[in-house]
């Protein structure tokens, strides 16, 4: 399969790639990993005039700790998430989540914030940053927006980015002390989109649930933010019948489809028990984390 | 547009169009037909590359975004002196059926070894797991890998051995 035709420019300077965005506006796409976009420009679903590369823009690749966040700049890969030893001490729902991404070869080129700009309803990284609470960075030639995860992604494969716009960073809270999360995903083999999955967060204050983020993957028109779970949790203690009341409200929010997966029924019971599940590992995580 | 990058050790280029991928310009431009082209979307692992040392499917790569990286395809693994040690694995435990999977599943193996002198099979199968063999032929592919780690500790054994005689017979 071959693409449409495309004119390609790989700037060497953020300054650089956001000057063609705001010269060629909507009939630009910009590309980091190019593990979503690749796909649909040969399917053809995609017909840039412009695909702008920002891969070789130096400096974005960083993951870094910045005052009580992990900084994940825009060319950081799936696998350099995996590795990341820093990760794997402040944030490790992220490397979780990570190994669950797509297949090793995949994970070498795609990206964090390349997937969360793409925001397909099935994509992992999406619930994880509801569940953590992030936020987007995006810059533009006018200057700087930050937007919450949850306002960012607007329905399938649409964001709050505006064409003129590239996502530098995501930035997401890790606090102190108590903290614990899961990534749960069912997936019918290794690279196959979710059935459904379910990222959850959250952070103890004595034995009781201080804030709790819960993410749902592949069930909906976009990664689904569980409200009515995450406020039920709020404050509540870390038991047995509070884990499976916040399953029963998660499993509510679920808007899936029957599809060659599984029924929808089955994929709202996939979440409710998975929430469940989640909440109380990510319980135990946090206890161990403060001790 | 024009692009130059290492290829098994030579400085290879070509005048391509943006929206050519990396498998067919090695096919097509630079007849190396060793990197196969299996689904087409990123799902099988037979269009396996190594850039920059990194396994990577190349159905998913534009070749303009290989531009002055380093590339090792299935042919850059045998040397002079012979088969590489992941190659002498799949011989000698049998590692294919069909083949066509082959080169994906020996590059895969490959960088493993790179970073992982004695994986277990656990780990062999993470590697290999963006890698499909529709012989189903996945046991011996996993044994041909860790035969593979034998022979790459053996060989150094000997090279080391060789350096300590002729340093100590200066």
């Amino acid at each position: 399969m071959y693409p449409a035709a495309f004119d390609y420019r790989a700037p060497t300077t953020l300054e650089e790639a956001l000057a063609l965005l705001a010269q060629h506006g909507e009939s630009a796409k910009v590309m980091a990993g190019g593990q979503s976009l690749i796909p649909l420009l040969k399917l053809r679903f995609s017909r840039p005039e412009l695909v702008v590369d920002i891969g070789r823009i130096a400096g974005l690749d960083s993951i870094k700790r910045d005052d009580g966040h992990v900084v994940i700049g825009a060319l950081a890969r799936h696998a350099d998430i995996e590795r990341s030893k820093e990760l794997a001490a402040s944030a490790p729902l992220l490397p979780e989540a990570a190994h669950w991404i797509a297949d090793p070869l995949v994970r070498n080129r795609g990206t964090l914030v390349g997937s969360v700009c793409h925001a397909d309803p099935a994509g992992d990284w999406g619930s994880v940053v509801l569940a953590m609470k992030a936020d987007v960075v995006a810059r533009s030639g006018s200057g700087q927006r930050v937007i919450h995860a949850a306002d960012f992604l607007k329905g399938p494969f649409e964001t709050a980015l505006k064409p003129d716009e590239v996502v530098t960073e995501v930035r997401i809270p890790v606090g102190k002390g108590r903290g614990g999360g899961a990534y749960l995903k069912l997936e019918r083999k290794v690279g196959d989109f979710a059935t459904a999955a379910v990222a959850v967060h959250l952070h103890l204050q004595g034995d009781r649930i201080e804030i709790a983020g819960i993410g749902l993957t592949a069930v909906g028109p976009k990664n689904i933010q569980a409200v009515e779970a995450e406020r039920f949790l709020h404050g509540k203690q870390a038991t047995d019948e509070v884990f499976a009341e916040a399953g029963r409200l998660a499993a509510a929010a679920a808007e899936p489809n029957d599809d060659i997966r599984g029924s929808a029924a089955y994929k709202k019971d996939v979440v409710r028990v998975f929430v469940q599940r989640g909440l109380k590992t990510a319980v135990q995580r946090a206890k161990e984390a403060g001790a | 547009m024009k692009v130059t990058m290492k290829v098994n050790g030579t400085e290879r280029g070509g005048d391509v169009e943006p929206r050519v991928l990396l498998v067919d310009f090695l096919r097509s431009n630079l007849r190396l037909t060793g990197t196969h082209i299996g689904c087409d979307t990123s799902s099988c692992g037979a269009c396996t590359v190594l850039i920059d040392g990194e396994p990577v499917k190349s159905c998913t790569q534009l070749a303009v975004q290989a531009d002055g990286r380093s590339l090792t395809t299935v042919e850059g693994l045998a040397t002079a002196a012979g088969l590489s040690p992941v190659q002498t694995g799949f011989h000698q435990e049998h590692g294919l059926q069909c083949g066509f999977c082959t080169p994906g599943m020996m590059l895969v193996g490959t960088a493993l070894l790179e970073h992982n002198l004695d994986p277990s099979d656990e780990e062999i199968r993470w590697a290999i797991s963006g890698n499909i063999c529709r012989c189903t032929g996945y046991m011996n592919i996993v044994k041909a890998i860790k035969h593979a780690a034998t022979l790459r500790e053996q060989s150094e054994v000997v090279q080391r051995e060789k350096a300590g005689a002729a340093s100590g017979g200066e």
